[in-house]
């Protein structure tokens, strides 16, 4: 699919030789549906308003937010509640997070570029099995499995380890990843594997010199997918891990909302403290971003 | 991509001039199918031995036949959840539907207000659910008023969480308020990709806008709306980190949807034999419904995952 938002650089095409996908120049009709534009507006302010209160509230005294107006601009702005935070060991979460998404990113990057190569480049029924099996992985809650990890995971005496959540979520990851990297590595024209293959060229480097160097748009989609399923992924650390040390974001902030209690904004500081990172991508790596985060479809 | 088919026939016939040469061989799959294999199959298939088991977590689990299977269908526990997943689920259905549709069609026109727009309401996409559910939880808290002061305004009872429709609602709302960007932007994508010529013929036929939303715009993203409606489905049956942050399946259990009750029984009561049969009920359904509307839209055959969307 195509998700055009404007003001971003056009797509790379896989290949220079891909037939492009017309876009004629086109023009909506104007002036533009008023329904929809003053639905858009209403939603506008549906976004925005938690949004707001979350940025302000965490930026004000706790009488001032829980006594006062909390719509109202701080009158005394303060960063005491990120100090609570900071000071509530919030720089392992996220040293330990940052572990997990890296250590993620990297297994299904491994894993999964050659899985997807094979099935783009083999017609054989077990890579084509493969692939199905794949496309169905995608339908697979990570409920439906976390009985069954929590038993296996005690046997292979990682429990309450980082590995108990990289592992799994690596695999639930693998089923987008191999769908988006065929999808791209399908576009790299067949010529291009012939002239490599008639210089004498082995799968190996057909692979490092043809297919990932063209299909780098599908990689960083698939990284950044799987880094944010790793940076927001809530289930395995809940049900996986138990101690302080091996502690992630997303349950340390869960952790933070019985420990500040009615502390409300010392709980938003730290929700904001959380964002900061994904934000700082969403930035400065827009386009790639919003592929990642829309899986399946980005490409 | 149907513009790819004769090409690649082309490609298969002079395939018997370079051979097989330079072709990977199909190990190199092995690797990544086994890990997959073992974290996410063999799981499978556990969790329904399992669900034939009693287990406790600290002792081996111990073969006790269907009785965790006959205890779930007497269950009215099991009854009310299946009955909350599936109203929670056409809740979040009937309440992202029409809002991404309108979004997304809005969307995909060129003005730059559009686009400023819509980079805004991506925003929620990027926060954690675990996040998002503690920022409602926040926002809805008696003690901090922002309901208190905005609830009148919309007739909303601050204390809306207390009711057992209230919070059913909520949860379907804190949902979408997350979740809206992504169907927004499959729409967009969507609605982009009709044909202009369509709007153009409707209007030289005198055509209105409103009947040409109904009569080109709704049939041309029939298939977009049967992917966005699978993801937001499946999504929605599993909503979890929500409700357990949120209202603990509460008030009493009325929203205590399947994921929930699964993980309040294996992991609170630690009745994880019967926790898997939940487990392995839930994944059925969403297996079926997927594989139903999987079939539907006919995506298992697209050659690019661009088809569709």
């Amino acid at each position: 699919m195509s998700i055009d938002t404007r003001p971003v650089a056009p797509r790379r095409d896989a290949t220079p030789t891909a037939p492009r996908r017309g876009r004629p120049a086109r023009r909506r009709r104007s002036p533009g549906n008023p329904v929809a534009g003053f639905g858009s507006l209403i939603w506008l302010l549906i976004v925005l308003v938690p949004l707001y209160t979350l940025v302000s509230a965490s930026l004000m005294h706790q009488d001032e937010a829980l006594n006062g107006d909390p719509l109202a601009i701080p009158t005394d702005p303060t960063l005491d509640n990120y100090n609570t935070v900071l000071d509530s060991g919030f720089l392992t979460l996220i040293g330990n997070t940052a572990i997990v998404a890296v250590a993620t990113v990297a297994i299904v990057l491994v894993l999964s570029v050659p899985v997807a190569y094979v099935a783009v480049r083999t017609r054989s029924r077990l890579s084509s099995l493969a692939f199905r099996t794949f496309l169905l992985g995608v339908a697979i809650p990570a409920q439906a499995v976390i009985v069954p990890l929590y038993l296996m995971i005690g046997k292979m005496g990682l429990y309450d380890t980082l590995w108990a959540i990289i592992l799994p979520t690596a695999a639930f990851a693998m089923p987008v990843a191999v769908l988006v990297l065929s999808g791209t590595m399908r576009d790299v024209s067949e010529e291009m594997y012939e002239a490599m293959s008639l210089d004498g060229a082995s799968p190996v480097r057909m692979l490092w010199q043809l297919a990932v160097p063209l299909s780098r748009a599908g990689i960083s989609t698939v990284a950044i997918f799987s880094a944010l399923q790793a940076w927001n992924g809530f289930l395995f650390p809940l049900i996986l891990t138990q101690s302080e040390e091996q502690r992630v974001l997303t349950l340390g902030l869960f952790n933070f909302m019985s420990q500040f209690g009615v502390n409300i904004p010392a709980v938003l500081a730290a929700i904001v403290l959380s964002v900061i990172p994904i934000f700082a991508v969403y930035l400065v790596a827009r386009r790639a971003l919003i592929n990642g985060l829309m899986g399946v479809g980005g490409k | 991509m149907s513009h790819h088919t004769p090409v690649a026939k082309r490609h298969g016939d002079r395939k018997a001039a370079v051979g097989n040469v330079g072709r990977p061989p199909v190990a190199w799959a092995v690797p990544g199918i086994l890990f997959f294999a073992v974290f996410a199959i063999v799981p499978l298939a556990i969790a329904v031995y399992l669900s034939f088991c009693e287990w406790d977590g600290l002792n081996s689990p111990t073969l006790t036949g269907l009785d965790n299977w006959t205890r779930l269908f007497k269950d009215s526990e099991f009854g009310q959840a299946a009955w909350l997943s599936l109203l929670l689920t056409t809740v979040s259905w009937l309440f992202q539907t029409p809002v991404a549709l309108l979004l997304g069609v809005w969307a995909a026109g060129r003005q730059r207000s559009r686009a400023f727009l819509s980079a805004i309401f991506f925003i929620p996409l990027l926060l954690s659910t675990t996040a998002i559910a503690m920022l409602f939880h926040a926002l809805l808290d008696p003690n901090f008023g922002v309901i208190q002061t905005i609830g009148p305004w919309l007739g909303i009872d601050p204390n809306v969480m207390g009711s057992s429709t209230g919070a059913l609602l909520v949860v379907a709302f804190v949902g979408g308020w997350q979740f809206m960007p992504f169907h927004t932007l499959i729409y967009q994508g969507g609605a982009r990709q009709i044909p202009e010529v369509l709007y153009q013929a409707a209007s030289i036929d005198g055509a209105g806008m409103v009947r040409q939303f109904f009569h080109i715009t709704l049939p041309q993203l029939r298939h977009t709306m049967t992917t966005s409606s699978v993801l937001m489905i499946v999504g929605s049956l599993t909503y979890f980190d929500t409700v357990l942050i949120m209202t603990k399946g509460g008030p009493g259990t009325d929203t205590t949807i399947l994921p929930y009750l699964m993980y309040r029984t294996g992991f609170q009561t630690y009745d994880l034999g019967y926790a898997a049969a939940i487990a392995t009920a839930l994944v059925v359904v969403a297996t079926s419904i997927s594989l139903l509307m999987v079939r539907l839209s006919g995506f298992g055959s697209m050659r690019s995952t661009r088809e569709g969307m």
